[in-house]
Formats: C-alpha cells, sequence, structure tokens
C-alpha cells in the first residue's frame, strides 16, 4: 500500500464472514487504501485468523471521523460496564487449532 | 491506432513463471496473435491486489501490441480473493522490495525468452507499482522503458523506511537505464506535488531522460473506472501519454 502504517495486534474473539462465525486471533489495523470506501486513505480494520487463510477476514474501512467516535464509544461501553461491575475481564479458553469453534 | 479492416486477436491466460529465488509463481499473460515482432511490457499490479483492473490493463497493453506480463506478486501470501489477500499484505506492511524486485527480474526473462518480442521491454505500474517500476528501471537490467502513475513512497523518510522497503527508491536514481514517464494528480497525498519535485529535480540532476505530466483536479488512482477517485478527462489524456512514450521507446 502506499503509506504502509499497518500494525497487527492478537486479539481473542468471534468474527462472522459469511453464514459461518471463525475464531478471529489478530486485528490487523492501517491508515491506507480502502477497498470500497470512497477516499484515497481510511482507517481500516480487518479482523482476521491467518491460520485460516487470506479469507478468514471481517472488514471494516471507517473515516477518520468515525475511526475516532468508534474508539471513544468503546472506550465509553468498557468504562460504563466496569463502573457496574459487569467486566469479564479474563482471558477466553483456547481453541483448538483450524480456527472454527464451531467446527 | 487501430483501423477497422485491420485483423486483431489476443490470447490472455494465466501462466506460471520462475520469480524471485526461482520460486515459481503464476502470473497473467496477455499478447497480441501473429508472429510479431512485438515490444513487451511488465505490468505491475497496485498495492490492493492483483485484480481485475489489472488482467484488464494487460489486456489493454496487448491490445495495442504489447506482449503483457502482470506476475502476481502476491503468490507467496495465500491464495483467494484478491481483496483479502491484499489485505493480508496491506497488514504486513507491503511485499519486500527485494522479492518484488526478484520476481519482475523473472517476467522481464520470460519476455525474453519469447519469439515473437521484439527484445525491448516497458514496465508499467501504478501505486506502489508505480514506485517499484521506476525501482526494477534502477535495479535490474533489461528495461527499456519505464512508466510510473502516482507511485507513492518513491521519496521516503529515514522513519519511512521499513525491513520490507529499506532504501528510499529516489536513492537510486542516478541508477536509472531508461527514459521515464511519470503521470501523476496534483490532489494527491502520496506522492504530494512536492514529492514529486523531488524526485524530478533528482532526475534533472542526474541528467536522466523523463517526463512528467500532472493533472489538475485528480489524485490517487485516477485510472481506476470503479473507484471514486477517477477522472475520465485525466485519465484518457493520461493513458495517450502513456502509448505515445511506449510506441517511441519501444517500438
Amino acid at each position: 500500500m502506499c503509506t504502509m502504517i499497518a500494525h497487527q495486534v492478537k486479539i481473542q474473539g468471534r468474527g462472522r464472514s459469511g453464514p459461518e462465525w471463525f475464531e478471529v486471533r489478530e486485528a490487523n489495523v492501517s491508515y491506507d487504501h480502502p477497498y470500497d470506501l470512497p477516499l484515497e486513505h481510511a482507517l481500516n480494520i480487518d479482523f482476521v485468523n491467518e491460520a485460516m487463510g487470506p479469507g478468514a477476514r471481517v472488514a471494516v474501512e471507517l473515516s477518520v471521523d468515525a475511526a475516532r467516535q468508534l474508539v471513544r464509544t468503546i472506550q465509553a461501553v468498557l468504562a460504563q460496564a466496569d463502573e457496574r461491575g459487569v467486566l469479564e475481564d479474563r482471558p477466553l479458553a483456547p481453541v483448538s487449532a483450524g480456527g472454527n469453534p464451531r467446527a | 491506432m487501430y483501423q477497422t479492416d485491420q485483423y486483431e486477436g489476443m490470447i490472455a491466460e494465466t501462466v506460471s513463471m520462475r520469480g524471485h529465488n526461482g520460486d515459481l509463481i503464476n502470473a497473467y499473460v496477455a499478447r497480441p496473435l501473429g508472429a510479431g515482432p512485438f515490444p513487451g511490457m511488465v505490468v505491475i499490479h497496485h498495492a490492493p491486489g492483483w485484480d481485475e483492473w489489472y488482467r484488464e490493463c494487460t489486456r489493454r497493453f496487448a491490445h495495442h501490441g504489447y506482449v503483457s506480463i502482470s506476475p502476481n506478486l502476491y503468490f507467496r501470501d495465500g491464495h483467494g480473493t484478491p481483496e483479502d489477500v491484499g489485505a493480508k499484505v496491506r497488514a504486513a506492511g507491503g511485499a519486500p522490495d527485494a522479492r518484488v524486485l526478484g520476481d519482475l527480474d523473472g517476467a522481464n526473462a520470460v519476455l525474453r525468452s519469447l519469439p515473437y518480442v521484439n527484445g525491448k521491454i516497458g514496465v508499467f505500474g501504478t501505486c506502489s507499482g508505480g514506485r517499484q517500476a521506476f525501482l526494477a528501471g534502477c535495479r535490474l537490467k533489461g528495461f527499456n522503458a519505464v512508466i510510473d502513475c502516482w507511485g507513492g513512497r518513491v521519496v521516503q523518510s529515514k522513519d519511512e523506511l521499513t525491513p520490507n522497503q529499506p532504501v528510499a527508491p529516489i536513492d537510486y536514481t542516478k541508477d536509472l537505464g531508461s527514459p521515464i514517464l511519470g503521470l501523476f494528480g496534483n490532489e494527491d497525498k502520496a506522492p504530494t506535488p512536492e514529492q514529486v519535485d523531488q524526485h524530478e529535480a533528482e532526475l534533472k540532476k542526474h541528467g536522466k531522460s523523463y517526463e512528467f505530466h500532472r493533472y489538475d483536479g485528480a489524485g490517487h488512482g485516477f485510472f481506476y473506472y470503479d473507484r471514486a477517485a477517477y477522472r475520465q478527462e485525466q485519465a484518457v489524456d493520461g493513458w495517450k501519454k502513456v502509448f505515445a512514450f511506449c510506441e517511441r521507446t519501444l517500438r
């Protein structure tokens, strides 16, 4: 890409691409060319599972304003959950290799 | 320019070729039918991937009489839709320059081996491919024309250098071995008009043969009819500039 501004973070979660859910192991965050958003550059987040191949991907492409709002909103929701004492701040049990927890 | 009573035919298909380190990768080849001799063109896909636009671009060069090959520079990154594979490479900070150059050298060798190629080979690329086309013109032998369309990061500051792209291409300008055509949009952010100025100054300093065209009302990727960046007037003129340059340097 033309900016090469990209970071990867290891995460635990589930994502849905098509009809199936899959285990998400990485989030790739970049500020570079989006595929569909009509902007030259965008904040792109790909939730992926590299072990499952390039097709295991849930993609979002956000404007800068949308990305900042999203960050603030996530922090606010987590803070609210923390205040109410409902945060489940513990790691998930590992899923067997291969990735699809329902397979 | 084709005439209405002229014969025209083309073969286009996916092939295998040897790339960097002798690796087998795939490539898309389009060639005009006939004995030739035809000039060759290595077509470097853009950062978003080895996609349909690049298939069409490869056939476009064939339509204009060039034996064209577009290597899949992301072959080693897995297979899937061009978007999914391109997103994977985006996350990895782009394809490594050394590997790309090896693949482009392999594509050049394929063209040179063909009996209907006239021995003159150009290299065309847009976006990251524009940068890589310039790199190829500087680092590889055997290219007779370079077409850099809005190649970003030809100029890189020290903190922009990465393990995959460890040297700013502008630093290789003195080694450029062929004429270069550059097309740029004045509203582009990568490269900015100031970076294009720097690139032009470096070419001038080293006495290189260059032709830069800069378009008002256009940003990055103004040839891409499938994206919001498309600018019809500038794209039509840009393609005319591309083929005029190729006719002059490769026939």
